[in-house]
Order: structure tokens, then sequence, then C-alpha cells
């Protein structure tokens, strides 16, 4: 009955989603949302991405790391080197760059991963700026210049229909027992480990998959400013995706993508201010962080309780809520 | 065999020696508590019995399996489990979510199954829900599986604490100071409780306590352990008479239970 | 030789990373904060300096005390605004409070001042190459070194030799037995924050001075850098800090001068990371035990 109910559930979400697609598509081509809007979903869409992603790693699993950007650097990189290179259809490409993201992201996490709190992020902040740095000293990648001339593969439908699984999958891990896991590492990892968790072996879990996406984002990145650079993908990155994160509220999914596509438009939209507008910006940050801490959904998912009014369930189905 | 063999467990943090020489022999079923004053090294004991800290010097045998030394996530896996003295419920996670973490370790599917939704998945989080829910309703928690651990009244978060240990299936369950903080109403519960659960489960108990009046009417056995060494070792009975156990506490205490 | 002048290099860039990097340390130590916006106290710092200099015609001496007053006001401002009310909330809202304030402090000065360089006027400490056993030496590497000493002396006698030294120790230990203890722990954390900044603002001014130009987007990465060497040295430990600033400095120097001079950065970020992963409480960090 459960599993009926969570079917039940994804296949409305994949249908509003699929339904949102073509009226914004549609939008677009009448040139209702010019060129300009356009580039701004196409970003939302890639930075939503890296926040429900980076949200499983911190959200979730409760690991602070400032290095997501550097994550997608790699798969921005990667990506766009074997398009040019090697000419390869463009799934391989973006595969090829989360893959090597997640590769690396274990490498990085298996001796970082047992530092705790502030120096994890520390750590995570300095193999950031590493991977920047390397990669501006890399000639073939275009160093401190550039990587200029990478075809344009992706548009909208390619950053959509790959926002929205990236989302179902991560959700799908956060409400398993893997996700449980995490979230007990989150929790208190002392008691974790007493209750049969391998908590290393979870927060690298996390770290890989997160690190993944944040590669597949990358390449997505990559392919659609056909210009890349190493300044793009500094700790001030890294920085951006833990405010989405915080702001939406530490492991909520929905508050993600909410407080990322807030915070995308938010400082186009304060465009008209000028030189004011990263005065207004952090301000409002400052002022939305003092009134609002846990960020706008706290640690709440935007439960699928509404739906449930259309049948009836049981007080035991409400377990499906979890958390 | 001994379920549980511990051998002169020592173990020295710098210059000082928390435990020194501990040895123990624990049977399938038995119900044992130990007993000391506080800092006489009983945590300790457990932490080195749980894989938290390694000890310095000694064998801690269970199951015919050596352990010393072994992770916490593995001990688990053999069938140590335990609670903590200062509570250490997932705080923010629900009722039911806290048990379930106890299953974990023996769960088949992979992360592929849980991204697919295969039947595999399915089929296995079914069961676990099952066996989580029957656990709550054996401690009286069935009605509130989707509150936050961290909203239940104090002696019912105890009372979580001792059942996500449970689920985890354990041949050996250790409580660290269950009755802390609960009132004689609750403490008396308790006692009902700890007896059920030996009985009901099958299981061995070690707990560690100051409320004498539990320690008295539930261990069959007790150790007293004083600046880390063993100072006695018997039934309730002899543990009251015994001059060394009334030095060490304050007397008044024992002789009352 | 060339090696004692990179030394010489490397010591009075690492002085100055070790004074940025006291701040971060005290203020980790007192309230767990790691505070993003430090690196630009001490790009305001260099401002106010600038503006003693400049605007006012004022001398060394006295500019670096106004950069010091300066820069410790507005980390006292900083801490009352913005992260006073955000005390028992979850650590990272506050980190991200602490990021919104560096764009904010780095914005305002820019509005101000332009994105342009200023310069330090030439004559606010004239430079003097000393010939010293063979060794060119540059008289402000030598003062900057000099001061920095002199501040960090000053500091000790402050933590350790006075009664509000002692009541930061005792808060930053234990916040609420320090209250019980009837120290006032909000005016100890601004006092830790005012003296953190204006030793932070001095380093500031002797940048200023030594490098000549100013931007309000100077303190990004000298923030960083310092905030790894605190970390470095043990996050909290203020001799940790001084010597992780050295270490900091050191390490660049000479990677810049024998390694490359791109790559220093780098270098000087994996030192970090294998001394956390060797050691994971930093140098002079202790172990703490989680009680089980």
């Amino acid at each position: 009955m459960k599993m009926k109910k969570e079917l039940r559930n994804t296949i409305i979400l994949l249908t509003a989603s699929i339904i949102l697609f073509f009226i914004l598509t549609y939008l677009m081509d009448t040139e209702i949302l010019n060129r300009y809007y356009s580039r701004i979903l196409v970003l939302i869409c890639i930075n939503v991405i890296l926040a429900v992603s980076l949200n499983l790693i911190i959200g979730v699993t409760g690991q602070l790391t400032l290095g997501h950007a550097g994550f997608m650097s790699i798969g921005a990189y990667a990506a766009a080197m074997i398009t040019i290179q090697l000419n390869v259809p463009f799934p391989i490409a973006l595969l090829f760059g989360g893959i090597l993201a997640g590769l690396i992201g274990f490498l990085i996490g298996l001796p970082t991963l047992s530092l705790k709190g502030d120096y994890l992020a520390i750590t995570t902040l300095g193999f950031g700026e590493i991977i920047r740095v390397l990669i501006t000293n890399i000639e073939q990648l275009g160093g401190g210049r550039g990587l200029s001339g990478i075809p344009p593969k992706t548009n909208f439908a390619w950053v959509f229909f790959i926002m929205v699984l990236t989302i179902l999958i991560i959700y799908n891990i956060a409400r398993s027992s893997q996700g449980r896991a995490m979230m007990s590492v989150r929790e208190d990892e002392i008691a974790a480990e007493a209750m049969g968790i391998n908590t290393t072996k979870y927060k690298i879990m996390a770290f890989v998959i997160g690190s993944f996406f944040a590669g597949i984002a990358g390449g997505l990145f990559s392919h659609y400013l056909m210009y890349i650079k190493p300044e793009q993908f500094g700790f001030l990155k890294s920085v951006d995706f833990v405010t989405y994160v915080v702001m939406g509220g530490m492991g909520s999914l929905t508050g993600s993508i909410s407080s990322t596509v807030i915070l995308t438009i938010l400082p186009e939209g304060l465009r008209f201010l000028n030189d004011y507008r990263m005065i207004i910006y952090p301000l409002a940050l400052i002022i939305i962080m003092r009134f609002r801490p846990q960020g706008l959904m706290g640690t709440k998912e935007l439960s699928m309780r509404m739906f449930d009014k259309f049948s009836k369930g049981s007080d035991k189905d409400a377990a499906i809520k979890g958390k | 065999m001994p379920l549980l063999k511990v051998n002169n467990l020592t173990i020295k943090f710098g210059g000082l020696t928390a435990v020194s020489n501990f040895s123990l022999n624990l049977s399938d079923h038995d119900l044992v508590g130990l007993i000391g004053p506080n800092g006489a090294g009983k945590t300790t004991i457990f932490n080195m019995l749980t894989g938290v800290y390694s000890p310095t010097s000694g064998e801690i045998e269970f199951n015919g399996e050596f352990i010393q030394g072994v992770k916490p996530y593995e001990i688990t896996k053999k069938r140590i489990s335990r609670t903590f003295q200062n509570i250490r419920l997932f705080k923010e996670l629900t009722v039911l979510d806290n048990v379930k973490i106890s299953f974990n370790y023996n769960v088949k599917y992979n992360l592929l199954h849980s991204i697919l939704r295969l039947p595999k998945f399915n089929r296995e989080e079914a069961e676990i829900e099952r066996k989580a829910l029957e656990i709550l309703k054996v401690f009286g928690l069935d009605g509130k599986i989707n509150e936050l651990a961290c909203n239940l009244p104090y002696g019912e978060q105890r009372r979580l604490e001792i059942a996500r240990a449970l689920a985890a299936e354990p041949k050996l369950l250790l409580l660290d100071e269950p009755a802390a903080g609960m009132n004689p109403q609750e403490t008396h519960e308790l006692m009902g409780l700890i007896n059920f659960v030996r009985d009901e489960f099958k299981i061995a108990i070690l707990l560690i306590e100051h409320d004498m009046k539990l320690v008295m009417g539930v261990c069959e056995r007790i150790i007293v352990v004083d600046y880390g060494k063993v100072i006695a070792e018997g039934s309730p009975e002899e543990i009251k008479k015994n001059p060394k156990v009334i030095e060490a506490y304050l007397g008044e205490e024992v002789a009352d239970a | 030789m060339e090696f004692l002048q990179q030394a010489i290099n490397g010591l009075s860039l690492g002085f100055v990373y070790a004074l940025i990097a006291i701040g971060y340390t005290m203020v980790y130590g007192i309230i767990g904060l790691i505070n993003f916006a430090h690196g630009d106290v001490f790009m305001v710092g260099a401002y106010f300096g600038f503006f003693a200099a400049v605007n006012l015609h004022l001398s060394f001496i006295p500019t670096l005390l106004i950069a010091m007053g300066g820069a410790a006001l507005t980390g006292v401002i900083v801490e009352k605004v913005a992260y006073k009310p955000l005390r028992n909330s979850p650590k990272l809202s506050i980190l991200i409070t602490a990021i919104a304030m560096s764009v904010l402090l780095e914005n305002l000065v820019r509005l101000k001042m332009t994105t342009d360089p200023q310069t330090y006027p030439e004559n606010l400490l004239p430079q003097k190459v000393i010939h010293f056993l063979g060794l060119s030496i540059d008289n402000r590497q030598i003062i900057i070194i000099l001061i920095s000493i002199v501040l960090v002396i000053i500091l000790q006698f402050i933590v350790f030799k006075t009664k509000t030294g002692k009541a930061m120790r005792a808060a930053s230990f234990d916040k609420d037995a320090a209250a019980l203890m009837g120290i006032n722990v909000n005016s100890i954390i601004s006092i830790t924050f005012a003296i953190g900044s204006a030793l932070a603002g001095a380093a500031g001014v002797l940048v200023g001075i030594l490098y000549s130009s100013i931007d309000p987007y100077m303190g990004i990465m000298p923030g960083l850098k310092a905030f790894v060497a605190a970390v470095l040295g043990g996050i909290g430990i203020i001799p940790g800090a001084l010597w992780g600033g050295l270490i900091m400095g050191l390490v660049e120097t000479f990677s810049k001068v024998y390694i490359s001079s791109s790559y220093s950065d780098a270098i000087a970020f994996s030192i970090l990371i294998i001394i956390l992963i060797v050691k994971p409480s930093g140098l002079l960090g202790k172990k703490t035990r989680e009680k089980v």
C-alpha cells in the first residue's frame, strides 16, 4: 500500500514536471520569455542540480564541504575536453565528467572525511583551491585564459530533465536505508556506529554521489557557456552553493530547490540596482539568516500529505513522510 | 561456554589507568549489574566492550571470537548493542526512523535498488517497517512513530533508546544507567521492562546503574568496581553486606535497598 | 644568501598572516565561529590607515593606531549587528551571515572608494635598503616584523596578565561557567573581536606600506590563507596561529621562489591538508576526546 502511494506520488510529480516543462518551453519559444530569461532558467536548473547534490552531503549527512565547485569544474573541463577531442555523444561526455568528479571525490574523501566539522570544511576548501590552481596551470585546458570553443550542446530540455532526474535520485537515496544511515551520521556519529553503521562508508558514499552530480552539472555548464575559466569555480562559488542549501533548510530537498530558484533570480532581479546590487544582496542574506536561521523549510520536507487527501490512507501510511 | 569472557582488561589514558584487570564471565541469559561510585570506570568498560576504546591490554572474547579493538559498528554486527549514559537518540529523526536504523547492517539491497525502487527494495523496506513497528509496540511507543525523537518526554526517550538497541538483534545488551532521571514509578516499570526484555528476547543483559533499588531488584549477579578495579562480585545479598562495597559507596544506599 | 633574503621575505609575510590569523583563532576559540569577514576587516584597516595618512597627513604610528581603532570598531559593529543575534542558531547560519558580511564590507568600501587601487604615500615609512651581511634588506620588512612581535607581546600580556585576559580565557573554555562566575560574556566577546580586529587592522597598514597599493578585494586571499594558518596551528590556540602564520608565509615565499609562483597557493593548501591528516587537530591542537 505504501509503495503504491510512493509510486503514485512520484508519477504525480513527474507529470507535473513534464507539464511545467512544456509550459516553460512554450513561453520561451514564443519569446514571451526572451533570451535573458531563458538563460536564467537554464542556470536555475544547473544550480538546482548542484544544490540538491550538495544537500546530500551537508544537509542529509551533515558533512560541511566547501569544495563543491571544484567537482563542478572537474566535470566541466572533463566533459568539454572529451567532446572537443573525441567528439563523443553528449550524454557520454556528461557521464565522463560526472564519473571523473565522483572518482576524485572518492580519492579526496577517503583521507579527509574522518576530520571533524570545521577541519573538514577547510580541507575541502583547500582541495577546491588546489583543483583550481592545477587547472590554471595546465595549458591543454586553456590555463588561466580559460577553455573556449566548447560546442553548445546544452539546452533547456537537457538541464531540466537531468535536474528532475537528479532530484528524483537524491530523494530516493535520502528515503532509503542508505539515506537513514547518512542522517544518523549527521545526528550522532557515535550512536550511529553503535547501531552498526559504518559511518565512514556512508560519508564517502554521500560525498561521491554529491561530487558525481556536481560533475554532471559542470558538464552541462561548460556546454552551455561554451567558454569556461578556472576563476568561475573558486571557493566563492562553493560558498554560493552552501548558501543555497542553508537558505533552503538542511536536509530539505524542496527547500534547496526553492532557495536556489530564489537566490539565482535575486541577483539578476536586483540588477537594476547596479552598484548597490552587491550591497542589497548580502544584506538580504543577512536579514534572512537573522530571522529565519533554519532556512526556508527547516528540516521538514514539503510533505506528500497534501495528495493524501485524494485517497483514503491509514495512519500507518503516514510513515511515508518519514523525515 | 560463556557468551562473554573478559580477561584482565586494562586501559590507560596517558598516565592515568582508568580500568585495571577487569574480568567478567557472562552466560547467555545472565542479568548482571555493574555498579560503583562515579568515575569508577564503568562506562569506560562499556566503551571497551563496544569498541569505542581499545584496551591497553587484556582480551574480550564474545561467542568464541576475540573482539577487543574491533570497530564499534563491527561489534554491533557481532550482536552486542548498547544504550548511552546521556541519551544519544537521533534527535531530528522520527521514533520510527530511530529504530529502523538498527536494521541497517542486515539490509541486503544496495544503492541501485534504492534509486530505482526495485521490488527488492520495497520488500525489505516493508519488512523493516514491520519489525520496527513490532518493537515499538512492545515498548508502548507505537502511537508516536512519527514524532521527532527530541519531542518525546524523557522517560519515553530512554525507552526508545532501549528499543533501538534491541532492534539491532543483540545477544548481549549493555544498558548504561537506564534509570537515570526516572522517578520511582518509572523505575519500577523499567525493572519490569528489563526482565521482560531478557525473557522475551532471550538475551544477556549487563547494566550500569546507580539506582540500588533497580540493581538489587533485577540483577542476578552484581560486580562492583572502584577506581577501575573490581572490588567485589556476587549475588545482591552478598554485595549488600560486603564491607568493601559499603566503604566504597556511602553505605546507607546499599543497606537500604 | 638568497635563502636568508627569502627567509626575511617569508617572515614578514608570515607575520602579516599571523596577525590576521590570531584574530581568527581568538574569535573561534570563544564563539566557535569561522569569521569569514575577518579578512575584510584587515582590508578596512588598510583603508582607515590610508585615510589617516592621506587625508589627515598623519605619520606612521598615529596612522597605525587609527587603522587599528577603525578596524576594531568595524569588528565590534559586525559582531553586535550580525553575529550576536545568531548566537544560538545553527553554526551554518552564522557562517552564511559571516560570508554575506564579507561581501557587504567589500562592496561598501568599493562603493566609497571605487575598485581602483589606492596607493599608500611613499613617505609614510620611507624605504631604506639596509646592506647587511651581503643581504639587501628592506627596512620596512624589519619594521613589520618588529611591530608584529611587539603587538603579539602586548597581546600575550593582555591575555595572561590582566583580569580581562583571564576572563577571555575562561570564556573560551566554557561560556556558561564563565557567566556564572560573574563574567560579562557579551563584553568579553566584543573585546575579543576588538583585539582580533585591531591586529588585523595593523596588518592592513603594514601591507599597505610594503606593497603600496590597496583595493577592496585585498582581504580575500590573505584572509583565506590566514584562516588556513589558524587551523594549521590548531584553531583556537593563539600561539598556534602565530606559528601557522609564519609557516604559511615561509612556505608561500619559498615555493614562489624555488618551485613555481603559480603553484604556491596549491602548495600551501597541500601542506595544510597533509598536516591535518597526520594531526587532525592542528600542530598545537589538543585531541579532544568526546565523552561517550
